[in-house]
């Protein structure tokens, strides 16, 4: 902008400015501008018409008076004169004022589009510039209603100057921004995207911008940009550091461009061969450059490169598909670990937590180990620590579980504070993740209670127990250890808690040792008693009542303890009516009725890990974890398709549970590459819902729901959705029940079932509305019938609208009704099978679908899964014994379906690691839907 | 107890500071923190007392400094500002009116009063004449003062009678006595009084040999009725005449013990000026000015506004000063001023006309008109018409109070009351004096 230069001075304003900065107190100050209120007001009256440069300079004035934080109520109309004016000086005033000051609602708005319509169709292009960067910057909904239509027109117009359409890519993508819904998509989308191959860079650089926004909405509009944007990078990064003039920054050719268009890059899966040929080589050619020595010791050129080098990392994650690469920019980041820039040390930690989830680069961040071990114990600046943190508990696989729970264990000794209970958490979570030998959990986790006992929360301390309580091979190891443990003079209150259980259950598996007979076990947890906490001291009386079933010996000595005052009258009502019923119970009852009442407490039923929701509620989306996350999200988006959260995999250490155990238990951190089943799984990604975008992990559950008819649809914070539904022929009836998580009420409660049009005409639904009130804690039920009149693809979307605490809550998830819950099985032999088989030849009727398991196939749970899913499990049809095959009918209102499917598990194409073993399902139908349904069933095995 | 005191100018530097204890932290977070909170706050803080991290901040402003009294310990907020009151006397006392410029030149003198007047932050003798005997702005006097000057200090200080010394000889016995009265009022258009209140001083200003005996006597309501009761007759006379005094405070000097016990002001005056009592009367007050307005809007772009001004008192009397202040719209974009009498002017940088009388006398008229343009404004708010304000002087006091006598007894020396020469003088101001149109 050319400021206001001593050549077109305005006097005036110059000399207003200084009276002010003048002012020796806030009074005065108030008198001078009210006096050239007065004074500009008493020009403005109207008597006489004012010239350009005088109306200029006050209009000026009101602008600064207006940014000293005064009211301007007058002197619109007067800028908005000023639109008109032909002098760039008096037009570009105006159009500062009106960006500044302007109100939506103001009845000169009709006239301001008016000016700002002759700006845009004038050929000049400073005030084509001017009407630009005004409607950006004021980016209000009544611009975009206004101009949005105009300005993809400017921006491909073959005449335009290469300013304006920088300018215009800009002011479209601000538009976009605030009021996507009113940027027209059309055939100029074609257009801009030519831009990209631009002769001029900053066109470039602003239209990279704009089609990466776009693209991340309209990701098929744009996909013709990969390629070009890959040829403009090659351009770039194979041009000499002299050949863009302009766009060199310290030796580095267009930083920014090259960083935007990686950017874009991220938005589509990896290109195809061809493109993706060219666009590796660039790659490696960045990488390459970073090994150069720097040309210059300038600061900004190493920010420039790195800056390129770390986006060109995140695009090579983004992929995941070249080994190569992802190796090269692991041992670039380990490059980095070691760095004297803090900021670098941290990027690089941050980068490589995302490359620990490649399957590719695993083993290669995990070389680094040693490296980032020491940046835990050296780093002085504690958000580096952080991610080392990160990154540890990222890379920690079962082969170096126990020692990086280690070292996090004696990081946490000094660790800073505001750390510790994350910290926590992870150790927790690793240490049950990758327990091989579970006395080495108990180990750890009593541990970590003894080193960080105020950081453990409950979740941690339920989670032992829980898992002592499910598994009976370290039920003796666990008392044992804990009797020891609680013998130390001054143990935290939570290993209390733990021990007290522990003893209390199985405190008879020690008993036999002298050293540990059942009167010393109650001794030693009572010389406790009075230093806990009430809540402790209630389950220490449980425990103790437990005792009196385990060990008939100590029942009068635990009697005693039970009759003093300092129980039976305790003030606490909790402890009294506790003590007071043990007591009653333990002399009144026999031995028989004990036995049964303090039965060995029966296993937990699996579920996901609590103490995962913990960590991740505690993370911020800010954390390495989060922006996984994002990503994810991202790239879902991207896909169209869901893709199973790895978190996930790490819910349940038990395999034999459930269904979901399969699709959860073993480690996988890698999501499948983005390209594999995305196309299939596209007929999903068309949701009915305009309602609130899909709550995430619902994509997850509702995968899980395929095969399965009971469990927890969604869950969060506020809210639990839980389902129960049963299928018979073409009829189902579904039971929803919303829980209450909070303790406040939940006010218009309103759950509504949305189906597209297609969907409502081949499924019909049935449902009475629920109270509108949901009290804190309570649940609510809600019965959906189902009638499938015809087949379907998608899925009803359940919409919950509710009031919490005066906020709006909106949720909404998938509802899991597929075709294939009206599956019936059917028996065959195995010629039937096969003919029928070989009838159904028709490309038509057959759909393949090829994609890589991410865990080895058991037979056992391939086989659960297959029935789960629906059909009947055909054992010795097929001639190839590793082949799975099934078969069923689909019933719905209008006709029946059969359908055959057939799992071929490939197990000779790949070395046989059980990471890359390709099964091959393979199923048919008379109707096009069902493999859809087959696919989705499939995809997240 | 005041921790300390701080002098700052308007730009929230500090001009003089005074550490009494230690309790209120370091020095220059304290300083810091009342710079940053109160002077250079976003928003004005108008309470003067203002809670810092368990601190405490007493101001006052005079033109542009500031004085700020700190403190942690939870003191008599009034005794702290009358102090800071007492310490604005003293310094205008020493060297007129408080102004950074004046500040600087004096700031060893200042620092040698706060010595003085304050120890360890409990206030001590802050009476000016006593001051000024030790003192002075001719630096050390000690060469030229005798031993005998000396004790002499000492006693009257240390002594029971601390605000004059023994000895003062004059020749003429003389004093004065102002009455300043200052009179606020706020009146609805129709001319309703909606609240009105006068706050008097009597200041004296005396030039007596030796320890004198004063006792002053005035039209107070309580003493007429009580002396009235002997007479029947003198209480019909003078019971019009009576105020009633709805609470007063005194100078030291006082005997309060007398004034409790019959109502009468008897004391021994400091030498020089001295304000001997403060008072507050709110009912029957005379109101020397009506003003009469009268706004018509014409239009969105147009306003007429008409003021009468009537004076309310003896046509013998003559004030002064009057200046009467007509706010106008926050859009006026020009004035057409009509007056009878004296000036007025549109004065754009206070969003007012001014209209200047340097004289008037009483029972008489005068009027204004004037007609504003506005600019109209796409600000749909409406004018909330600011009530007139105005200022004047008279030779009168408007609660009524009349001075009965002064004696002077000086049992010692031989002058009796009939020698002494006294002026009686009643100024009345205007507080705030407005009247809503």
């Amino acid at each position: 902008m050319p400021a206001v230069s001593k050549g077109d001075g305005m006097r005036g304003l110059a000399v207003f400015i200084s009276d002010i900065r003048n002012c020796k107190s806030k009074e005065a100050e108030i008198k001078r501008i009210n006096k050239e209120l007065a004074n500009i007001r008493s020009k403005f009256k109207g008597d006489k018409a004012l010239d350009g440069y005088s109306k200029k300079k006050y209009v000026c004035k009101l602008l600064f008076i207006f940014l000293l934080g005064h009211d301007i109520d007058f002197g619109h109309m007067e800028a908005v004169n000023l639109l008109s004016s032909n002098r760039y000086t008096e037009k570009q005033i105006g159009y500062l004022f009106i960006s500044v000051l302007v109100n939506s609602n103001s009845e000169l708005i009709r006239l301001i589009n008016n000016a700002i319509k002759n700006d845009l169709a004038s050929r000049n292009p400073t005030f084509m510039g001017l009407a630009l960067h005004c409607i950006a910057n004021v980016g209000s909904r009544e611009m975009a209603e206004a101009f949005a239509g105009e300005i993809p027109k400017i921006l491909v117009a073959g005449d335009t100057m290469d300013s304006v359409k920088q300018s215009a890519a800009l002011c479209l993508l601000r538009l976009y921004r605030t009021s996507p819904d009113l940027v027209p998509m059309g055939d100029w989308t074609s257009r801009v995207v030519h831009l990209l191959n631009d002769q001029h860079l900053g066109v470039v650089t602003a239209a990279t911008s704009l089609i990466t926004t776009l693209a991340q909405k309209n990701p098929e509009e744009f996909k013709t940009s990969v390629s070009l944007a890959v040829s403009r990078l090659s351009r770039i990064v194979t041009s000499a550091s002299t050949d863009l003039q302009d766009y060199t920054y310290y030796f580095v050719p267009a930083p920014w461009l090259s960083v935007k268009l990686l950017r874009l890059l991220q938005c589509y899966p990896p290109p195809d061969p061809a493109v993706r040929g060219r666009l590796t080589e660039c790659l490696e050619t960045i990488l390459n450059k970073a090994q150069e020595p720097p040309k210059s010791k300038k600061v900004q050129h190493s920010n420039a490169k790195n800056a390129v080098l770390f986006e060109t990392i995140s695009l090579i994650i983004h992929h995941d598909s070249e080994p190569n690469l992802l190796v090269r920019a692991c041992n670039q980041l380990g490059q980095f670990l070691q760095h004297r820039e803090t900021n670098l040390r941290y990027l690089a930690l941050e980068s490589m937590c995302t490359l620990a989830s490649s399957e590719f680069s695993h083993e290669a961040v995990k070389t680094h180990i040693e490296t980032v071990i020491n940046a835990l114990k050296t780093e002085r600046d504690v958000s580096v620590r952080q991610r080392a943190v990160d990154l540890l508990y990222a890379m920690c696989d079962r082969s170096n579980a126990q020692q990086i729970v280690a070292e996090m264990l004696s990081y946490l000794e000094t660790a800073d504070y505001s750390i510790r209970e994350e910290i926590v958490l992870k150790v927790a979570i690793l240490a049950e993740k990758y327990a091989v030998d579970y006395t080495w959990y108990v180990d750890t986790i009593l541990n970590l209670i003894r080193i960080a006992g105020d950081y453990v929360s409950e979740e941690v301390w339920y989670r032992v127990i829980q898992i002592v309580i499910n598994r009976d091979d370290v039920q003796g190891y666990a008392a044992k250890t804990v009797f020891e443990a609680l013998q130390a003079p001054a143990c935290h209150e939570n290993l209390v808690k733990v021990g007290g259980y522990i003893l209390g259950e199985f405190g008879n598996l020690i008993a036999g040792d002298p050293r540990s007979s059942p009167l010393i076990q109650f001794h030693l947890l009572h010389s406790k008693f009075h230093l806990c906490s009430v809540p402790t001291r209630a389950l220490l009386l449980s425990t103790y009542i437990k005792f009196v079933n385990l060990f008939p010996e100590v029942k009068t000595t635990i009697q005693d303890v039970l009759r003093s005052d300092s129980q039976l009258k305790n003030a606490d009502v909790e402890l009294q009516q506790r003590a007071v019923e043990y007591l009653r119970l333990s002399t009144v009852a026999s031995t028989d009725i004990l036995a049964t009442v303090l039965e060995e407490m029966p296993p937990f039923p699996e579920r996901q890990s609590s103490i995962l929701a913990k960590l991740k509620k505690k993370k911020g989306p800010d954390t390495a974890t989060g922006l996984e996350e994002a990503k994810r999200e991202r790239s879902a988006a991207v896909n169209g398709g869901p893709e199973p959260a790895p978190a996930s995999a790490a819910s349940t250490p038990s395999p034999s549970a459930d269904l979901l155990g399969l699709g959860a238990a073993p480690p996988a951190p890698a999501g499948p590459p983005p390209s594999s089943g995305g196309l299939l799984v596209d007929v999903f990604s068309d949701s009915p819902s305009a309602v609130a975008p899909l709550a995430p992990g619902s994509e997850d559950n509702f995968a899980r729901f395929v095969c399965k008819n009971n469990g927890v649809l969604f869950e969060n914070q506020l809210l639990q959705i839980g389902l129960k539904s049963e299928f018979r022929q073409n009829l189902g009836r579904m039971f929803i029940f919303y829980g209450n998580k909070t303790s406040t009420q939940f006010l218009n409660f309103t759950p509504t079932l949305i189906c597209s049009d297609d969907l409502q005409m081949n499924l019909s639904l049935q449902t009475k509305p629920v109270d509108p009130t949901v009290d804190g804690g309570a649940q609510v039920q809600q019965v959906v019938n189902i009638e499938c009149v015809s087949d379907f693809t998608e899925a009803p979307v359940l919409n919950i609208q509710f009031r919490y605490g005066g906020t709006f809550q909106n949720v909404s998830v998938k509802l899991p009704i597929t075709l294939n819950k009206f599956f019936q099985p059917t028996e065959m032999a195995s010629q039937d099978f096969f003919q029928r088989w070989k009838q159904l030849s028709n490309p038509q009727q057959e759909v393949q679908n090829i994609f890589k398991a991410k865990h080895p196939m058991d037979t056992e749970i391939t086989k659960a899964k297959i029935i789960g899913f629906g059909s009947a499990l055909l054992e010795e049809v097929d001639p190839n014994p590793a082949n799975f095959v099934g078969a069923g009918i689909i019933h719905t209102k209008t006709t029946q379906i059969g359908c055959l499917l057939r799992l071929e598990p490939n197990l000779q194409a790949q070395p046989p690691s059980p990471r890359a073993r390709v099964p091959r399902p393979r199923c048919c139908s008379w109707s096009d839907p069902v493999p859809c349904v087959l696919a989705l069933s499939w995809t997240p095995q | 107890m005041i921790g300390g005191l701080f002098i700052y100018n308007h730009k929230g530097e500090v001009l003089i500071s005074r550490v009494y204890r230690d309790d209120i932290g370091h020095r220059r977070n304290a300083v810091d923190a009342f710079r940053v909170n109160v002077i250079h706050a976003r928003q004005q803080v108008r309470s003067p007392v203002t809670n810092i991290a368990r601190t405490s901040f007493f101001h006052v402003k005079r033109s542009n400094i500031w004085l700020a009294a700190v403190t942690k310990q939870n003191v008599n907020a009034a005794m702290v500002f009358e102090f800071l009151y007492k310490m604005c006397d003293v310094m205008a006392a020493y060297f007129g009116k408080i102004s950074e410029e004046n500040i600087k030149n004096n700031f060893v003198l200042i620092y040698e009063l706060l010595d003085e007047i304050l120890d360890f932050g409990y206030p001590q003798n802050s009476e000016t004449g006593a001051l000024k005997t030790f003192i002075t702005q001719q630096g050390i006097k000690s060469q030229h003062q005798t031993k005998e000057e000396q004790s002499q200090i000492t006693s009257q200080v240390t002594g029971q009678i601390g605000w004059r010394r023994e000895g003062i000889k004059y020749r003429r016995n003389e004093l004065f006595l102002d009455v300043l009265e200052s009179v606020n009022l706020l009146m609805s258009p129709q001319g309703q009084v909606l609240s009105a209140h006068v706050s008097g001083r009597v200041v004296m200003k005396s030039y007596l040999s030796g320890m004198p005996e004063c006792k002053f006597g005035m039209n107070d309501k309580i003493v007429i009725e009580k002396q009235g009761k002997g007479t029947a007759d003198e209480t019909s006379k003078s019971g019009k005449q009576s105020i009633a005094i709805d609470d007063c405070t005194f100078h030291q000097c006082v005997r309060l013990s007398k004034f409790d016990s019959e109502r009468s002001i008897s004391f021994i005056p400091p030498d020089g000026e001295f304000e001997l009592m403060r008072y507050r009367t709110t009912k029957d007050i005379i109101l020397p000015f009506r003003v009469i307005p009268l706004v018509r809007e014409v239009g969105r772009t147009k306003l007429e506004v008409k003021v009468v001004i009537k004076s309310n008192f003896k046509p013998s009397l003559l004030a002064q000063k009057i200046e009467v202040r007509i706010p106008t719209p926050l859009n006026t974009s020009g004035v057409q001023v009509i007056c009878m009498k004296g000036k007025a002017k549109y004065k754009a940088s206070e969003n007012a006309i001014v209209w200047k009388i340097k004289r008037m006398a009483g029972m008489k008229e005068s009027q204004i008109s004037a007609e504003i343009e506005l600019l109209p404004t796409n600000d749909k708010k409406k004018w909330a018409r600011p009530p007139i304000s105005m200022n004047f002087e008279v030779p009168f006091a408007p609660s009524g109070l009349k001075v009965r006598y002064l004696k002077v007894f000086e049992p010692k020396l031989n002058y009796s009351d009939h020698d002494v020469i006294k002026w009686v003088r009643y100024i009345g101001r205007s507080g705030i004096y407005e009247t809503r149109c």
